[in-house]
């Protein structure tokens, strides 16, 4: 699999390592009252869809950036790739992520 | 028709035309008292001890496709009982048992062969781990044995034993574990079924459950609503996928991992043998082939098939420790679907959902647990109460913080 960085272009996805959905960026407010509740929702519980899925991937051998990689898990044919830094700041600013 | 040896010899005699289809092929009942959603080798088996064992009656397995066409068809067909945790050895223990005598019980050849399974350790801190290991197995009732370096020299010595990284300090050895003839073991449960009146339904796959007021009342499915009184899921795999249309969703990630088989060769290998450290296992078929396999792909994945790189990285283990098989060629690789879950161990449990139960999770360790299983979930189905061994596989365990993490990686599925 080629992943497109935003920054290097198309990469070999084995420059890569693998962390999981996307929503592990939505880290939940721990002051909240329903905390615990929230954070084994967000730590354990996955959509695990058949079809498009948002995943981080971390370029361990390569500039060392979070991306947010948009991949087909049926085809695994990626469909885009962006900075999870960008993704975060744009969740942060309320718009769509 | 029972199966025996006076059986084939009647037959060749008269031209063979005495045998019959092992299992009907129904059309489905408008309703059952118990629908299992799977027909791999643990629904099968579940549906198979649901009926013989528990004696109910009014059983039905559902399937997308053919009998047996998931994980139970591919997978590398190792059967053994060498883990460590409380809530994990006592089941596995329980599965080799059910497998020391299946074949006598379901009267079909699975070809369940006890030839051994050697873990390779290379360091003192992992011979103590592994002593531990061993003694935890013992305390279960299972069968462990340490071996030194000769020791393991005298089973394989044409091991890489001075391999700079890995050098080998000796093994694990678990006698009573061994392979089993996969697709053997899902047509033996699923003729022993049939033959208990289970109705293996195929080419029929579950689109939705038809929930009121939190109790399930049956499946709709590509051959029309089934009405049932409970509801077991066996779907390892694709769990995510069909839970959700219960609207559930599971402390589990899909993922592939891929298995290998080389052209056949002259007996080499008489047990199998377990490279940890270079991610590498391996054992011999009966038709020489050597099947061997390592680590999952390491990214979400319903593809039935994997990506190069992971080839490459198995076959450097395989080198590593047994230079001899560079000379080897391979001839098929193949990727299965793995529920690989938060802790790495499964889950036999009731839903949230009255009538509905899970059996999910295996993630790349299912096809040595199919009769515990299936003989577990078929007591939870039965009787609305776990099996002594199985009472550890809660769904909720991830929520309450009792995880059961043999190998301590925490919540990262692709790690376990």
């Amino acid at each position: 699999m080629l992943i497109p960085h935003p920054l290097l272009g198309l990469r070999d996805s084995e420059e890569f390592s693998y962390l999981g959905d996307a929503t592990l960026l939505e880290r939940p407010d721990g002051m909240a009252a329903d905390a615990p509740q929230r954070f084994y929702e967000y730590q354990h519980l996955r959509d695990n869809p058949a079809g498009v899925h948002r995943e981080l991937w971390f370029h361990e051998q390569g500039d060392r950036s979070w991306l947010v990689v948009t991949r087909n898990t049926v085809t695994h044919e990626i469909l885009g790739a962006e900075l999870a830094r960008d993704v975060k700041l744009a969740m942060a600013k309320g718009g769509a992520a | 028709m029972r199966y025996s040896g006076f059986r084939v010899i009647k037959e060749a005699l008269t031209g063979h035309k005495g045998w019959k289809p092992i299992w009907r092929n129904p059309d489905p009942q408008p309703a059952y008292d118990y629908i299992i959603v799977g027909g791999g080798g643990h629904g099968l088996a579940t549906a198979y001890y649901l009926a013989n064992t528990f004696k109910k009656a009014r059983i039905a397995v559902l399937e997308k496709s053919w009998l047996g066409s998931g994980n139970i068809g591919r997978n590398t067909t190792i059967i053994r009982s060498n883990y460590m945790l409380p809530g994990n050895e006592p089941f596995y223990e329980f599965s080799m048992k059910l497998w020391e005598n299946l074949e006598q019980e379901f009267n079909f050849n699975a070809m369940v062969s006890q030839r051994g399974i050697l873990n390779l350790c290379h360091t003192d801190a992992q011979r103590d781990a592994f002593r531990r290991r061993g003694n935890a197995m013992i305390f279960a009732g299972a069968d462990a044995e340490l071996l030194d370096r000769e020791g393991v020299r005298a089973m394989y010595p044409w091991l890489n034993f001075d391999n700079a990284r890995f050098p080998i300090k000796g093994g694990l050895l678990q006698r009573r574990a061994g392979t089993a003839r996969h697709d053997g073991v899902a047509w033996g449960y699923a003729r022993g079924a049939d033959r208990a009146g289970v109705d293996l339904i195929q080419n029929c796959e579950v689109t939705g459950f038809r929930i009121e007021g939190g109790k399930l009342r049956g499946v709709e499915t590509s051959r029309g609503y089934i009405a049932a009184n409970k509801v077991g899921v066996a779907v390892a795999g694709s769990s995510g996928r069909v839970m959700a249309q219960a609207g559930m969703r599971l402390p589990i990630e899909s993922h592939v991992l891929q298995a290998f088989v080389s052209e056949g060769l002259k007996p080499t290998i008489d047990g199998v043998i377990t490279f940890g450290a270079g991610h590498f296992y391996v054992s011999q078929s009966d038709k020489g082939g050597l099947v061997f396999g390592g680590d999952i792909d390491g990214y979400n994945s319903y593809a039935q098939r994997g990506n190069m790189a992971v080839i490459e990285d198995v076959a450097q283990g395989g080198m590593a420790l047994m230079p001899a098989i560079g000379r080897a060629r391979l001839l098929r690789v193949w990727g299965g679907i793995m529920d690989m879950s938060m802790d790495g161990s499964p889950i036999i449990d009731k839903t949230p959902v009255e009538g509905l139960y899970l059996n999910a999770g295996w993630c790349y360790g299912g096809f040595k647990a199919t009769p515990a299983s299936g003989y577990t979930f078929a007591h939870l189905l039965a009787t609305d109460t776990p099996h002594d061994t199985a009472k550890a596989y809660r769904l909720d365990r991830f929520e309450r913080g009792y995880p059961i993490d043999e190998k301590g990686m925490g919540a990262t599925p692709n790690l376990h």
